[in-house]
């Protein structure tokens, strides 16, 4: 493979002063980048690996009632944290919806926020992808697409952001803490990835050098651990990433929804947010009507971007099953199957057609 | 095999006999410890690396290469291209048999299929020569690539499989067809699928001279050895070729393809042992596929259920350059009675790598169109789908009119039925479901694969310290050759499995035949078995010739081997052990050949075949779309079984692919580049454990005194047959849906 220098900063401060440099990157787990470099996708010049810095390895519960999760947290330790799972038990099944055992051990928080599209022809480098070589057009458009994105895309690119894990966090308005050569900053999640428009090789707001150092919950999102789901559709029951997936919470007083969130995965390049859907459940009661018509608001703007237009109405379906679930209450553990439709139904109030 | 000898095989595992015994794998603890040696983990000294650059085009012409930069890059020793590489002794163009396949060692600059290699960089380190590769910055010229089952003009190939006639015809069909009382008409379609063995295509050679040692996983040790002489004009005893295990074959390490040549001819480059092993992408391509397929059955029965016609027409793919067409249609030829038969085939020529067999090899692909057409002709006649089958059930092979060598069938219906509770299936598809309200379906096929044998030799040898050994190349891919022929071995040896050294795996024993149309344990099983009593007739010409021996003059009444001893066949009071014969008369050892071969007088006179039932309960999400296999159950019936625990091994690991065939595996081609897109185990998809249910296997009883000395039928194919159309006629229970393009995907469930 292509030499690249190894650097192993010893603060934060240095660490963002070596990936400034064009040519540079982070390295955490290395789970989708090391996949990258070997298939000739990536080819950095430097690698700045992460994993050794000190106190990115927390899961703090802060005064305020929020939780905020260090960027080098793995997605097994913060799905097995019994306080932050009851928590936030919708993050939890999703990250044990995703990947593979040996996989969530290694992979971390922030590389899972920042990790690569799937398109197969970001990865097929004889392929055209706007995303990897500006300009050079966009070979999933005509190709074989029935997983690409059916909302936000563009004819410059069509490809879905694969993470479970942002889908439950955009949903409870997650908050990224960012370190970067002016300081520290932080963003909501829902602002971190972009959509392609004109320029899908920019896929975040990040500025080079910027180190995710944190992913932090308000306090509000601890009021839906009653209520949240996350519901995953795959190919196969396990090691797959969502065809559509969705989180939905709700907060439920005297019988009716006090405030509902709602986000979709596998459908956008981006954890997609449904805020209208949001709106059009606040106070009113959850009936398997009331989350149709949620459902078709979520999907008001979809369209097929290739052979994928079955996706639209899956989404729809998913989220109607995802709110249905929700509103059922979060079971006391998490299924067998996370996110599973083969998870245990019982409870559910979907309709037995 | 130094680490299978006398002493490292643990005197626990003998559970008291051997044939029939469900001893543990001998090798197993070889494996767990990471001791086993496969090929690429040969390193013999001053070894380098070489990897492959592979075309990114389907069809066309190499019009550049960046040399320069490649050996330019630290470490890189050289690169192999068209222009610069050592000349074979004939053109790898020709054909010398039908089990030779065209392959691509650099022989032209012309692109015929995406992934073929077309330079081979060599390095000190494999991160240098992956690099190199990457420099060397190919540039094509392009041609418009064929792609697909509708890729230019069909034709009609002289042979289908190995050799089979392209059309079968008994009796009438459409006279039968037009005077049906039920029809049906339906086309399916099976993807394009690679063998995604878990090793990859490996190879470590090294020159001394002209003497050629060779590590590479292989199924056929003999086979490759006498191609790598054509190819390279060297006596076979100047070629060692050692593969004790390898990670699986499936068919595509049965013949020797183009990436291992390379790796001899880098070698020959050099002057240096070299490795090459295959990126897991490289392997879509080079190394074969099970090839796609278009079927289309017209079936036709009487008022009663009786069929009447069955027409199985199948279309596939060949490569541009060569030939192999799957033969899909023939799997209509021994299941089912019908006085009017016909089936037959098409193809197109596509650029894809030459399409090769693939675990069941037509009967795979056909398996699972004809499963689901008679799963719809039965519900067009009312009949529960086991009712249709024993209805129509096929006293004789119904094409040829023979009977059958054996065959247990019915009874694998009846219990592999009786396992699964199938008499409580409902008729009507979407009546089921279960406490979360998932949908529920019962489903169901018939698994049949032919018992073949192939020819081998094998060598035994008792020793007066009461050992014995036998020898055969035979070939471990998994299945359990290490301890299945080794209980053979034992017996026929008349020697307790640890008093055998059994060695296989190396091209310098006698010549075990190919691994491959699960007749493995059959060939090599008929060989040792011949081997074995030779050598104790030579012992017992010893013992029955000498006046010391209590069994003088015993020749006439014979003698019998068991537990180290000779005895007198009429009295088992008299006899002397091997030791005490081999003493006397004053030898270190004896030693026999043996030959196993089909008999062709045998296969003349009956149809060989195993059967089996498979029994799948399938759950899908009424509203979601998403299928889970719950359930499976098959009952096999398949000659004698030598080691039932590796039998049972091979029919789960069959029906695993079998579910997979029909949910899961599609190598899923660019429709303009003819690029595999998903050319890696995170997207190809093969079940994972979430996918597996709880598998029940039954292994029937079956005496089957025509098939071979041992009456051993294979195991090795059947699984995968029968299993997919019983899954997916569990999907059309549950659903309701028939989906008739493989894999069944969740988007066809959104009704």
């Amino acid at each position: 493979m292509k030499q690249f220098d190894y650097v192993r900063p010893a603060t934060v401060a240095e660490a963002v002063a070596a990936a400034a440099q064009p040519g540079a990157v982070y390295l955490a787990a290395g789970t989708n980048l090391l996949d990258l470099m070997k298939g000739g996708v990536s080819r950095p010049d430097r690698l700045v690996d992460v994993t050794h810095l000190d106190g990115l390895d927390q899961i703090e519960r802060l005064a305020d009632g929020g939780v905020r999760i260090g960027a080098l947290v793995s997605n097994a330790d913060l799905a097995h944290d019994a306080d932050f799972a009851k928590a936030y038990p919708a993050v939890a099944e999703a990250l044990l919806s995703g990947a593979s055992a040996q996989l969530r051990n290694a992979a971390t928080v922030g590389g899972n926020l920042l990790q690569r599209t799937r398109c197969a022809y970001f990865y097929d480098t004889a392929s055209r992808c706007n995303k990897r070589e500006v300009g050079s057009g966009c070979d999933a458009r005509d190709g074989e697409n029935r997983t690409h994105a059916v909302l936000g895309w563009s004819e410059n690119c069509i490809a879905t952001h694969p993470s479970d894990f942002c889908v439950p966090l955009v949903a409870l308005d997650a908050i990224v803490e960012i370190e970067g050569r002016s300081g520290r900053r932080e963003i909501a999640l829902d602002d971190l990835h972009r959509l392609p428009g004109d320029t899908p090789e920019r896929e975040s707001a990040l500025e080079p050098g910027d180190l995710i150092v944190a992913v932090r919950l308000p306090p509000a999102a601890r009021g839906f651990a009653a209520h949240a789901r996350y519901l995953k559709v795959r190919d196969r029951t396990s090691y797959a990433f969502a065809v559509v997936s969705a989180a939905a919470a709700l907060r439920i007083e005297n019988g009716k929804i006090a405030e509902a969130r709602l986000a979709l995965g596998g459908v956008a390049a981006k954890p997609w947010r449904a805020r209208a859907a949001e709106d059009m459940l606040r106070d009113v009661p959850p009936t398997v009507d009331a989350f149709q018509e949620a459902a078709s608001r979520a999907l008001a703007d979809a369209k097929p971007s290739g052979d994928n237009a079955f996706k639209i109405e899956l989404a729809r379906r998913i989220v109607v099953r995802a709110l249905s679930l929700a509103a059922a209450g979060t079971p006391v553990r998490i299924p067998a199957l996370p996110a599973s439709p083969f998870a245990s139904m019982s409870g559910a109030i979907h309709a037995r057609a | 095999m130094p680490e299978l000898n006398l002493t490292s095989a643990p005197a626990h595992l003998r559970h008291g006999s051997n044939i029939g015994q469900p001893l543990t794998r001998r090798d197993g603890v070889l494996k767990v410890k990471g001791q086993a040696t496969y090929a690429a983990d040969n390193h013999p000294p001053g070894m380098l690396f070489a990897v492959m650059a592979v075309s990114s085009i389907a069809r066309g012409r190499v019009t550049s290469l960046d040399v320069a930069a490649a050996k330019r890059h630290p470490g890189v020793i050289d690169v192999m291209t068209p222009d610069h590489k050592p000349e074979l002794a004939i053109d790898p163009e020709i054909k010398t048999n039908p089990f030779v396949f065209r392959m691509e060692v650099l022989q032209s600059n012309e692109v015929r299929y995406a992934n073929q290699p077309i330079a081979v960089v060599i390095a000190e380190t494999l991160e240098a020569a992956t690099e190199g590769a990457a420099l060397l910055a190919p540039h094509y010229e392009t041609l418009p690539a064929l792609i697909g089952l509708d890729a230019g003009e069909s034709f009609v190939p002289p042979v289908v499989g190995v050799g089979n006639p392209t059309e079968n015809h008994r009796g009438d069909v459409e006279a039968e067809l037009a005077s049906a009382e039920k029809r049906i008409d339906a086309v399916y379609e099976t993807p394009p699928q690679y063998h995604n063995a878990m090793e990859p295509h490996a190879i470590v050679a090294a020159w001394n001279g002209d003497n050629l040692q060779i590590d590479m996983p292989t199924q056929g040790l003999m086979l490759s050895l006498a191609r790598v002489a054509e190819l390279f004009g060297i006596a076979h005893d100047k070629i060692h070729i050692r593969s004790p295990f390898l990670g699986g074959g499936f068919g595509s390490k049965g013949l020797m393809a183009g990436p291992p040549v390379l790796g001899i001819m880098a070698a020959k480059l050099v002057g240096k042992p070299v490795k090459l092993v295959l990126r897991r992408e490289q392997m879509y391509g080079p190394v074969g596929h099970r090839a796609p397929t278009r079927q289309r059955l017209r079936i036709g029965t009487d008022g009663e259920g009786r069929l009447t016609a069955l027409e199985h027409h199948a279309r596939t793919v060949s490569s541009t350059f060569d030939d192999f067409y799957e033969p899909a249609a023939d799997a209509s030829h021994t299941l089912y009675a019908a006085p009017a038969i016909r089936t037959s085939h098409d193809a197109v020529r596509v650029n894809t790598g030459t399409p090769l067999f693939m675990r069941a090899p037509g009967e795979a692909t056909g398996s699972i169109a004809l499963e689901s057409a008679i799963d719809e002709m039965a519900w067009a006649c009312g009949v529960d789908p086991l009712a249709f089958r024993l209805k129509n059930y096929a006293e004789v092979e119904p094409i040829t009119g023979k009977p059958f060598s054996s065959k247990a069938l019915r009874a694998c219906y009846e219990q592999g039925a009786a396992r699964f509770g199938w008499a409580k299936r409902p008729l009507q598809p979407r009546q089921m479901r279960d406490d979360a309200g998932l949908l529920v379906g019962w489903g169901m096929g018939t698994a049949t694969f032919p018992a073949l044998m192939f020819q081998a030799e094998a060598r035994a040898v008792l020793r007066r310290d009461g050992s014995g050994a036998m020898e055969i190349g035979a070939h471990d891919m998994g299945q359990g050759a290490w301890t299945a022929l080794a209980q053979i071995a034992a017996d026929e040896l008349g020697l307790d499995i640890d008093r055998v050294e059994f060695k296989a795996g190396s091209s310098d024993l006698p010549d075990a035949g190919i691994a491959g149309g699960s007749a493995h344990t059959a060939t090599a099983g008929a060989a040792i078995h011949s081997a074995g009593a030779a050598v104790i007739a030579k012992l017992a010409d010893l013992a029955t010739s000498d006046e010391k021996s209590p069994l003088f003059g015993a020749g006439n009444a014979g003698v019998i081997g068991r537990d180290g001893r000779l005895i007198r066949r009429d009295d088992e009071s008299r006899g002397e052990s091997y030791s005490e014969i081999l003493a006397r008369a004053g030898v270190a050892e004896i030693e026999a050949r043996g030959t196993g071969a089909p008999n062709p007088a045998a296969m003349e006179e009956y149809a060989m075949h195993a059967h089996g039932a498979v029994f799948a309960e399938v759950k899908v999400d009424p509203e979601l779309g998403q299928v889970r296999v719950t359930r499976m159950v098959g009952a096999f019936a398949a000659g004698r079984i030598v080691n039932p625990r590796m039998v049972q091994s091979q029919l789960f690991g069959g029906m695993i692919w079998g579910l997979s065939f029909a949910l899961h595996e599609e190598a899923i081609t660019d429709r303009r580049t003819g690029r595999i897109m998903n050319a890696n185990l995170g997207e190809y998809h093969i079940p994972v454990n979430a996918d597996v249910p709880p598998l029940d296997v039954i292994t029937v009883d079956e005496h089957d005194p025509h098939v071979n000395a041992l009456g051993i039928k294979g195991v090795g194919e059947i699984g995968i047959t029968g299993s997919a159309g019983a899954v997916a006629n569990a999907v059309w229970h549950a659903t309701g849906v028939r989906v008739r393009r493989f894999p069944i995907r969740i988007e066809e469930l959104l009704t």
